[in-house]
């Protein structure tokens, strides 16, 4: 659509704008404040300059959450988006079982986060979880309060389980706006059905599916909730990712300066990888039109 | 073989341009569905069952079905309040985002401004803030001007993420109404906001729902802000669940009645934004 210039649209922003600054700005510049101050309480504050980011560089346990929360992600995106697309591929595409399969596929969606924390606590315990009860009835151990491994295969499965519906869902919107027209092309050439996936099915969806991975990048990126609810960051460090490690920092501890120095680093580091993902993504839109 | 053929059938007759494998994709869901429903109803069986059984016995389906644990929730105020207090933010909040998200939706749907691009990157670059980078901040905050435990610094705090959500999705609707409409309605004599709220607000109603749903499941979902904005008074369910931890341990009847409990809203309103949730999952892109 055509749009026209003009500035006094800006009014029209205003109270957007008094919002956010409220409720992000101010907030935000606290950080910053102090991220370069020290303090040694009486709210007596001095500067210390870049110190906390030099001293976070360096520091170990920041470099391991960091380590622990890109593997989460990495694993998370390899899983679900072609699970997702595998899942929209196989939904029905009209009629009553296809909205069956849309409600009951969002439901995991609308769970409150520390319930699905809470659900898959339960469901994986040996003693009283369907889960963890089977496979120790299977003689395969599992605990995973104690085992690291256990613990992540845990959250994992609980972040599949909790989102996967949600790629699942974007890549059949994308499925769905593809003209018949296309379909009885490929079935005049006799396209395969691989042929069809790669060359209509895909392509087509590239947009939307581009929004899943931003999506999913970012949100997996700032969880905090469900992994805490099931196993606090444990065994040991094992699953403490960067918020739940952030939380303990400034929440836990009231490391402030360091807390603060930390959060910025992770803010821009989310803000980096989205960038990147959003212009991709604006520049997929211009080439559909 | 017969077994699959049985279940395959009604999908056959409503999606007739699918061919031989149909068979395979009704399998594929099924189990999809089967793991995403296992969770839910391992909640629902436990919700049902008393104490003893949970913990005595291993049972796929309640022995001794009881509805104690609901009735608890529901009679005793320190448990219901609860969902008061979640449902009051989240009306909040919901009213607050839409309130100011539909002027700015519409300005950056209709017309070019200075800064407009990067100003809407910057809208969407909230919704990216990690929640444990606020939780801090916003407790000294809403401390300092007095609004600690109250309902809408809950609400307040869940702006930052649903009112970019919400002019992201409202404009992806906007962008759908032809432009000549606002422009006859300008000759015709309409005011800018006579013509937004006669006209244009009936025109975008489904984004406005989608919109509305979308700040409400996540204002509902969110805990972390919620758990350090709020001490008693404003104190929402999810927080309240961590209670059943007592000296006994913990009580898992009345721990799972209480997330059946959360799940129902959410459930209740998936069915009339069915259509429109991937719109509004895309940021109103699709």
């Amino acid at each position: 659509m055509e749009k026209t210039v003009n500035q006094k649209a800006w009014f029209l922003i205003l109270p957007v704008l008094l919002l956010v600054a409220f409720s992000a700005v101010i907030p935000l510049m606290t950080v910053v404040n102090y991220s370069v101050q020290d303090t040694f309480g009486n709210n007596q504050f001095f500067w210390a300059g870049l110190e906390w980011f030099e001293e976070m560089l360096r520091s170990e346990r920041m470099w391991d959450a960091l380590g622990r929360q890109l593997m989460f992600s990495a694993i998370i995106l390899a899983i679900q988006v072609p699970l997702g697309v595998f899942i929209a591929l196989n939904m029905p595409k009209s009629g009553f079982w296809s909205s069956f399969c849309l409600v009951m596929m969002s439901l995991p969606l609308l769970i409150p986060w520390n319930v699905v924390g809470t659900i898959w606590q339960i469901f994986g315990r040996v003693d009283i979880g369907l889960l963890g009860y089977t496979l120790d009835a299977l003689g395969i151990p599992y605990n995973y309060t104690q085992n690291t491994f256990a613990a992540w295969v845990t959250i994992i499965v609980m972040d599949v389980w909790h989102w996967t519906s949600l790629v699942a869902l974007l890549a059949f919107a994308g499925l769905k706006s593809i003209p018949d027209a296309y379909y009885q092309a490929a079935k005049i050439d006799q396209a395969s059905r691989w042929a069809i996936f790669r060359y209509i099915e895909l392509p087509k969806m590239m947009g939307v599916l581009m929004i899943a991975i931003l999506l999913r990048f970012m949100d997996s990126f700032m969880i905090y909730t469900e992994p805490f609810v099931v196993t606090g960051g444990g065994p040991g460090n094992a699953t403490t990712l960067l918020s739940i490690d952030l939380v303990k920092m400034a929440l836990g501890q009231f490391d402030l300066g360091p807390a603060a120095a930390f959060s910025i680093m992770y803010y821009l580091v989310i803000l980096l990888i989205s960038y990147v993902f959003y212009t991709v993504m604006t520049n997929l839109d211009k080439k559909g039109g | 073989m017969s077994d699959a053929t049985a279940t395959s059938n009604p999908v056959i007759a409503t999606a007739p341009t699918k061919r031989f494998k149909v068979k395979g994709s009704v399998i594929v869901m099924t189990l999809y569905l089967l793991f995403l429903m296992l969770p839910i109803y391992w909640l629902l069986n436990m919700s049902l069952k008393t104490n003893t059984e949970v913990l005595n016995e291993f049972t796929l389906w309640p022995r001794n079905l009881t509805f104690d644990n609901y009735i608890k929730i529901l009679t005793d105020p320190s448990w219901y309040s609860g969902y008061i207090n979640s449902i009051i933010y989240v009306v909040m909040n919901t009213a607050i985002s839409l309130t100011v998200a539909l002027p700015a939706a519409y300005a950056f749907s209709r017309y070019h401004f200075m800064g407009d691009k990067h100003l809407f990157f910057w809208l969407l670059t909230n919704r990216m803030a990690p929640p444990a980078v606020f939780a801090l901040p916003f407790f000294q905050l809403y401390s300092s001007v007095g609004l600690f435990d109250t309902h809408i610094a809950v609400a307040l705090a869940h702006c930052l993420f649903n009112v970019p959500l919400a002019v992201w999705i409202l404009e992806g609707f906007m962008r759908g109404v032809p432009k000549e409409i606002d422009e006859t309605a300008y000759i015709d004599g309409y005011s800018f906001g006579r013509f937004f709220v006669k006209i244009f607000m009936p025109l975008i109603a489904s984004g406005i729902g989608v919109a509305a749903f979308f700040c409400f499941m996540f204002s509902w979902v969110e805990l972390l802000l919620t758990r350090t904005l709020t001490s008693v008074d404003a104190k929402p369910i999810s927080a309240i669940m961590t209670r059943t931890q007592g000296a006994a341990g913990i009580d898992w009847g009345v721990l799972a009645a209480a997330g059946v409990l959360t799940i129902i809203p959410g459930a209740l309103v998936i069915y009339f934004v069915r259509n429109y949730i991937a719109k509004g999952f895309a940021l109103g892109r699709v």
